[in-house]
């Protein structure tokens, strides 16, 4: 990859990959795999995960009573774990996101206060 | 840890499938097979780095979900502050008693000697057919360490005194004359200076002198020691070194006393020292060689002897060495005390982690919806049963902590409280090793007490927990509680009665006759004045009526006797005879032994011992008449039976020349305490008088000191100051030391009985109040449990002294279920501290009776603060309550 490419890669924050990932499966269960590419999909490939990041997320999530797998066969009929979200995580979820709209808000609020000249 | 290893396997079979599917994909998109696999791979990112995240996440998880359960359990434990203070408080109690005996006991019993490889340090000592293990002679020594073959040293010690004069005051100071071999073997090294060269240790040698840390320190305290004389008995010593003020040694001897010098034995000039029959209290330490066992020493010692034997076979047949490991010998006679000790704190320990169980199981009853609800929103029975642990973890935890605090004061004042009988009692301190040892046992308690009911209650049959209001299977908590009950009685009745028998035991010592009047007895010793040593023998035996007629004329004394050889409860001295009549013996090991007092005419005058037969002795029995001497009923019983021995002799081929008529019988003597047992073999007495000693003897003995036995008007231990004064006036020279009122002798040697008694009865407190809050706690819980019932029963029409009934019935049960069980235990195991016993059998009836009364009523009483509570119950309140 170049490095252009790398640069345009924004980190993402731990804990806003779990948000992303209880999102995607808002949709329904997925495998692993899936979730990844899901993400870069429904983001216009601005968010590109390390996808390696994912797994630790995953674990993470199901940890905590999150999300929960089941065993389960792919499109190209391979073998592969399904997740899915659990009540608890369909809350988190809500939970989360109103966290984050706020979060997001008040960023925006400081970079850019209404009224303001400047670039825009 | 296999969970993990699945978990790690699991995941990497996910990573492959996860780059499988990536492959495929880019293959799809066009890229050939390699470069497709080659993209996913760097898409997919670092393997190993997301294999150790994912691995961290499980860590970090378990971690916080510790942090929460420990959070809970904190709140839990705080909204019922009064369960957990007496949990704490109980275990507290455990473990920090046990901690301060377990130091104790490690400091005096378990703990090696401070020697380096003390387990290779034993004692050699002659063995007597008549009277067992005794001192050696020191010609036997020297051809001992010539002809063995395990050892790598031997080392010979004598105890002894000397009169310190020329620096200030004439004063009498404790010596050990030692070989030179003998601080090398112990490990100890001269803080200043050196050890002796073997050529000090030799007869001829130059007089040298070592001198103990305390004593230098308290009488010098410079550096400049070395080289400087100390006129000991008259004869210049140089010092050449100063042992560390620490060092410690036991004494085989009935007192115990440091040493403030050390001179070689060797030198010594004493003739007693040179001959082979005589054995002047010398002993032996050694050490073996590496790897020998202490077996085959003894045997190399039996070769020994057999050789000597040979070599000396009117002297040495029959004589046997023995070879004891020190520590042995230094134990021997508290083991039984501490062992009894041990055993009671163990008890004290097992009441309180019952009492925590109770406890714990009470508690845990009462939360069984708390448990239904946790499980219903979701929560695992694993999860359950940790923070339930995590909950008794805490309580032990804290009990520990608590324990410790309890324990370090415990032991400190137990180090107050230690009598000086106990050996190490200076070394005593709080042993890690032993904290570690007790706080594991709290917590391995608080797991299993905790584990037991968590289990049994977090798998409750939801609905009906739910619909009931948690009151599911009270019947089978019920049962556990009383059975952890009537434990804690029946421990608490075996300590009791444990320690009743001690107490008693002590009670009936104290009432034992020793034989003599002990009251306003005072007994002391005075060092000659060295010109005395090169006196003949004639002047000696006025100087010895000398003395006595001065200290008989200082007023409030109302007789005197001089005291030599052996002393009740302070020293040991035997003779060896045979009757006359009789084929003499052809050894001296093969002799019979008595108990050999040599007094003077006044002895019986203060002792007030009784004289059965004939008469003792008097002024007349001086140089000039016959001898005689007077013996004790046990030696008239033991060598003439029903013959009458006035006017019998005794044959004597040591010491004395001639043989010796007997004119009296006295009542017999306590020689070695008030519980004369096993270790005193030889019970025959007899009494000399002093001035008929031989010429040579007596010289021998003006070159040291005699003892002297006084009866005073009044406290005894006024008058030491007068008589010391009248002795100085006499002769400035005699020096006074060692001045001990005879009843505090005896009340010493029970000393370390005492001790333990006291120690027992703080143990048996501790059990009581432990098991008296057991059962209250039962019985509370019980009255709680089942007050809807009670209020039904008193809204039906019960009477209030009805209910009151049931209550103190059911605990009354409970606590006879438990003395029962405890006096029927008591019963086979007080059997154990027999040895320890005396004047009352180990299934004394008046005092099991006792303990079964003492523990009942203590069990009503527990029972009767919430059986008043039950009566009082409020009908509508109780109907109400769930």
């Amino acid at each position: 990859m170049s490095t252009k490419e790398q640069a345009d890669r924004i980190e993402l924050l731990q804990g806003t990959l779990d948000l992303l990932i209880l999102r995607t499966l808002l949709l329904g269960p997925a495998h692993g795999h899936a979730i990844a590419k899901t993400i870069e999909f429904m983001s216009d490939d601005v968010l590109q995960v390390e996808q390696g990041s994912l797994y630790p997320a995953l674990h993470r999530l199901i940890k905590r009573n999150w999300i929960s797998f089941e065993g389960g066969t792919s499109e190209n009929n391979r073998r592969a774990k399904f997740y899915q979200l659990t009540a608890k995580g369909r809350r988190q979820l809500l939970v989360e996101t109103r966290k984050w709209d706020k979060l997001a808000g008040a960023i925006a609020q400081i970079l850019r206060p209404a009224g303001q000249e400047g670039e825009s | 840890m296999r969970r993990g290893k699945r978990m790690m396997e699991d995941l990497e079979q996910d990573i492959r499938e996860h780059i499988e599917m990536e492959t495929q994909d880019n293959i799809e998109r066009g890229m050939s097979p390699v470069e497709a696999r080659y993209a996913a791979v760097r898409k997919f990112g670092n393997v190993t780095r997301v294999k150790e995240e994912t691995r961290a996440v499980w860590s970090f998880i378990w971690l916080e979900q510790l942090g929460q359960d420990i959070r809970y359990a904190l709140r839990m434990l705080g909204k019922s502050p009064g369960f957990a203070a007496i949990a704490i408080l109980t275990l507290a109690l455990g473990v920090g008693a046990n901690t301060s005996l377990f130091s104790v006991v490690n400091g005096v019993l378990l703990n090696p000697l401070p020697y380096p490889h003390s387990n290779q340090v034993v004692t050699a000592a002659n063995w007597f057919p008549g009277y067992g293990e005794g001192s050696i002679s020191y010609p036997d020594f020297l051809d001992w360490v010539r002809l063995n073959h395990t050892f790598s040293s031997l080392a010979a010690y004598r105890q002894n005194s000397f009169n310190l004069t020329g620096q200030g005051d004439a004063e009498r100071v404790s010596a050990m004359e030692i070989s030179a071999s003998f601080f090398p073997l112990l490990g100890v090294n001269p803080i200043i200076g050196r050890d002796f060269s073997s050529a000090e240790d030799q007869l001829g040698g130059p007089p040298a002198v070592i001198l103990s840390g305390g004593f230098w320190k308290t009488k010098f305290g410079s550096s400049e020691i070395i080289g400087k004389a100390l006129s000991l008995d008259g004869t210049d010593y140089t010092v050449v070194g100063v042992i560390p003020e620490d060092f410690y040694f036991c004494c085989e001897t009935i007192g115990f006393r440091l040493s403030d010098v050390y001179v070689p034995i060797g030198v010594s000039k004493d003739p007693w020292m040179r001959d082979r029959r005589i054995t002047p209290g010398v002993r032996t330490v050694g050490r073996i060689k590496q790897g020998v066992t202490v077996a085959e020493a003894g045997a190399d010692m039996d070769g020994v002897a057999r050789n000597l034997a040979a070599a000396y076979p009117d002297i040495e047949k029959d004589l046997g060495i023995v070879v004891t490991p020190l520590k042995q010998v230094m134990v021997h006679d508290i083991r039984p005390f501490l062992l009894v000790l041990l055993a009671a704190v163990s008890f004290v320990l097992l009441i309180a982690c019952v009492n925590v169980a109770n406890l714990l199981l009470a508690r845990s009853t009462g939360r069984g919806r708390e448990f239904a609800i946790r499980a219903a929103l979701g929560a695992s029975q694993g999860r359950v049963v940790r923070q339930l642990l995590t909950e008794s973890v805490l309580l032990a935890m804290a009990g520990g902590a608590l324990g410790l605090l309890l324990a370090s004061w415990g032991t400190r004042a137990a180090l107050a409280a230690l009598p000086s009988a106990l050996p190490r009692a200076n070394n005593v301190r709080l042993d890690p090793h032993v904290l570690l040892f007790t706080l594991i046992i709290s917590l391995f308690a608080g797991i299993l007490f905790g584990l037991a009911p968590a289990i049994r209650t977090s798998r409750p049959d939801l609905h009906e927990t739910l619909k009931e209001g948690g009151r599911g299977g009270s019947g089978v908590r019920y049962r556990a509680q009383s059975i952890f009950v009537i434990v804690e009685m029946a421990l608490a009745v075996v300590l009791l009665i444990g320690t009743g028998l001690t107490l008693r035991t002590l009670v009936s010592l104290w009432s034992v006759n020793p034989g003599f009047d002990s009251h306003n007895v005072l007994s002391f010793s005075v060092g000659f004045p060295p010109a005395l040593a090169s006196a003949d023998a004639n002047a000696i035996r006025a100087t010895l009526r000398q003395f006595t007629d001065k200290i008989a004329s200082v007023p409030g004394v109302s007789a005197v006797s001089v005291s030599n050889g052996a002393i009740p409860l302070n020293h040991e001295s035997a003779l060896v005879f045979w009757r006359e009549g009789q084929a003499q013996p052809a050894t001296e090991a093969s002799m019979p032994f008595a108990l050999w007092y040599r007094v003077g005419p006044d002895y019986l005058k203060v002792m007030k011992i009784r004289l059965l037969r004939g008469r003792f002795l008097t002024a007349q029995d001086d140089a000039n008449a016959p001898g005689v001497c007077v013996i004790d009923e046990d030696f008239a019983r033991k060598f003439f039976g029903n013959e009458d021995p006035i006017g019998r002799r005794l044959n004597f081929d040591l010491v004395y020349t001639q043989p010796l008529r007997i004119v009296g019988v006295v009542a017999h003597v306590k020689q070695y305490g008030l519980d004369e047992t096993v270790h005193s073999p030889v019970q025959a007495q007899f009494y000399m008088p002093l001035l008929q000693l031989p010429d040579d003897q007596l010289k021998t003995l003006a070159s040291s000191t005699t003892g002297f036995i006084i009866r005073t008007q009044g406290s005894p231990d006024a008058f030491a100051g007068a008589v010391r004064d009248a002795l100085r006036e006499f002769n400035s020279k005699a020096v006074l030391y060692a001045p001990e009122a005879m009843d505090h002798i005896i009340s010493q040697s029970l000393a370390a009985r005492r001790f333990a008694v006291i120690l027992l009865a703080v143990f048996a407190a501790l059990a009581l109040v432990l098991a008296g809050i057991g059962i209250y706690g039962v019985i509370s819980y019980i009255v709680g449990q089942r007050t809807h019932e009670i209020g039904i029963r008193m809204a039906l029409g019960a009477q209030r002294s009805h209910v009151l009934k049931i209550v103190l019935g059911q605990g009354a049960r409970l606590a006879l279920l438990g003395v029962v069980i405890g006096l029927a235990a008591a019963a086979g195991l007080t059997r154990l501290m027999a040895t320890i016993l005396y004047g009352v059998s180990a299934t004394d009836p008046l005092t099991f009776a006792a303990v079964a009364m003492v523990l009942t009523l203590i069990a009503l009483a527990a029972c009767y603060l919430p059986a008043r509570r039950a009566v009082r119950i409020d009908r509508l309140v109780a109907l109400r309550h769930e």
